[in-house]
């Protein structure tokens, strides 16, 4: 009765899948290989995040084999005090502060974007950073100011629109830029002596910019295989195959299951346009992870009058995360979702204490909206939370 | 917020300005193709759509999957579309 029950739930993902069939295929042959031993592989995307809990992949996957998630969401590691930071810059005279949707609700020490709009600043979300330089274009009495947030996926078309601003003369815009790039983390995680991992699924956007290339040093100074993945459930099953076919034959590479969107050589147009606009700050503070050097974009100085970090005071302080919040140990993927303390109760999408329930790319807001029924399904079901043998 | 939207492009509306008329399940907004212009694109052309601009090509098959991806996530991807759409008037600004 039991047996047929589990079944139910894996069939029923598996059916979403495009091609069920070929999705029962991987699942089997990534249970051959894995066999008997363990394994831990790290996914660093944000949407590799979503699409795993939203297809219910840990379930579909045998027991022995895990899925990690690591810092992959730009809005997630944003530490409190650089959120004080923007606050404080929305609140100067004038000012027109546009941001992104899932950086309104994003806590500082003293309230968010949003409860500083209900202040008075002029908050306001934009879709692009093209929007808000519109808006400073038709409003040339006011100064507006862009929150930068994103991976090399996004950095370029924040680059792009300051070389716009150049171009046209605009003198009442400026950026406030968190840009961060994907290796540092990826490395910061390896140097942790908190986790033992077997093996890294690559971001699938971030390397349609960067390529393949930079994750090259994985395998070569830390002898664990990368393997970049795409977005649909079968792309993920793919990707964790073929890091188990690295392992079992003793390879140890950088592959890329993402090669109908992602190319070796990434866009090197994008590349060329970041290092025209942007470099690396010495070293960025990161929510759970601490400084990491050479993690963090700073616009150059040709581009210092676009630079809100020269045009305001910025505040600077360092706030430590709320007691309660263990972000940073989700975010390092030392702990899963529900097991933060305050996970559903203190801390849920409505009332927030953490980034990673803010933004929809955080692995908590993940699990909470799509992960948990899964999971409390096959609980109850009385199985453990993956589909054993 | 950061998805990547598949797209159709139906017109390029400015050679210089890098611009582009795109469909997006049957809506058409102004997008920024800059970082794709060593790749030639043209009116038919698939494109994957990131905060305004194009950020790869890929073809029609895989645009199918991505938004069958996409639907699937339900509200978060109901909110890209709506930021998407929301700003189209701030977009034209940038024709001029």
């Amino acid at each position: 009765m039991e047996s047929s029950a589990c079944q139910e739930i894996d069939v029923r993902f598996v059916d979403e899948y495009r091609d069920p069939k070929a999705a029962r295929a991987l699942v089997a042959h990534i249970t051959e290989l894995a066999g008997t031993d363990d394994f831990k592989f790290m996914e660093v995307c944000g949407g590799h995040t979503h699409t795993i809990y939203r297809h219910g992949i840990e379930h579909v996957l045998p027991a022995n084999v895990e899925l990690v998630h690591g810092p992959g969401c730009p809005v997630c590691v944003i530490p409190m005090g650089r959120v004080d930071d923007a606050i404080a810059v929305s609140k100067e005279p004038g000012v027109i502060f546009t941001t992104f949707g899932d950086m309104m609700r994003v806590p500082g020490s003293q309230g968010n974007l949003l409860q500083a709009k209900a202040e008075g600043a002029d908050v306001r979300f934009v879709y692009s950073p093209l929007d808000a330089l519109n808006i400073a274009i038709d409003h040339p009495d006011r100064s507006v100011v862009f929150l930068a947030v994103g991976f090399e996926t996004t950095a370029p078309s924040t680059a792009l629109t300051l070389l716009a601003a150049r171009d046209k003369g605009v003198s009442n815009f400026s950026v406030f830029s968190n840009h961060v790039t994907i290796v540092p983390p990826l490395r910061a995680i390896l140097e942790s002596p908190d986790l033992r991992l077997n093996g890294f699924l690559g971001p699938g956007h971030v390397s349609t910019v960067v390529g393949q290339r930079p994750y090259r040093f994985v395998p070569a100074e830390y002898g664990l295989p990368l393997v970049t993945a795409g977005f649909e459930p079968l792309d993920i099953l793919h990707a964790i195959a073929m890091l188990l076919e690295q392992i079992r034959e003793g390879r140890c590479e950088v592959e890329n299951q993402y090669s109908r969107v992602v190319h070796e050589d990434g866009n090197p147009r994008a590349l060329a346009i970041l290092a025209d606009v942007f470099e690396l700050r010495p070293h960025f503070e990161w929510r759970g992870l601490g400084f990491i050097s050479q993690s963090g974009l700073k616009l150059r100085p040709e581009f210092s009058a676009f630079d809100a970090e020269l045009r305001y005071d910025i505040p600077g302080v360092r706030v430590a995360d709320p007691k309660a919040c263990q972000c940073g140990e989700v975010l390092k993927g030392v702990i899963k979702p529900w097991e933060c303390k305050v996970f559903g109760t203190a801390c849920t999408p409505e009332t927030p204490i953490g980034t990673c329930m803010v933004s929809s790319e955080g692995a908590c807001a993940a699990y909470y909206n799509f992960g948990r029924m899964h999971r409390e399904a096959a609980v109850t079901l009385g199985r453990r939370s993956t589909i054993g043998a | 917020m950061c998805l990547g939207i598949p797209g159709q492009l139906t017109e390029i509306s400015d050679v210089h300005e890098h611009l582009a008329r795109v469909d997006v399940s049957g809506v058409t907004r102004v997008i920024n193709i800059a970082l794709l212009q060593d790749e030639a694109l043209e009116a038919g052309d698939w494109v994957l759509i990131h905060v305004g601009f194009a950020i790869a090509r890929i073809d029609e098959e895989e645009a199918a999957f991505a938004l069958a991806s996409l639907q699937l996530i339900g509200e978060a991807y109901d909110d890209e579309l709506d930021g998407f759409w929301s700003t189209e008037k701030a977009s034209e600004t940038t024709d001029s």
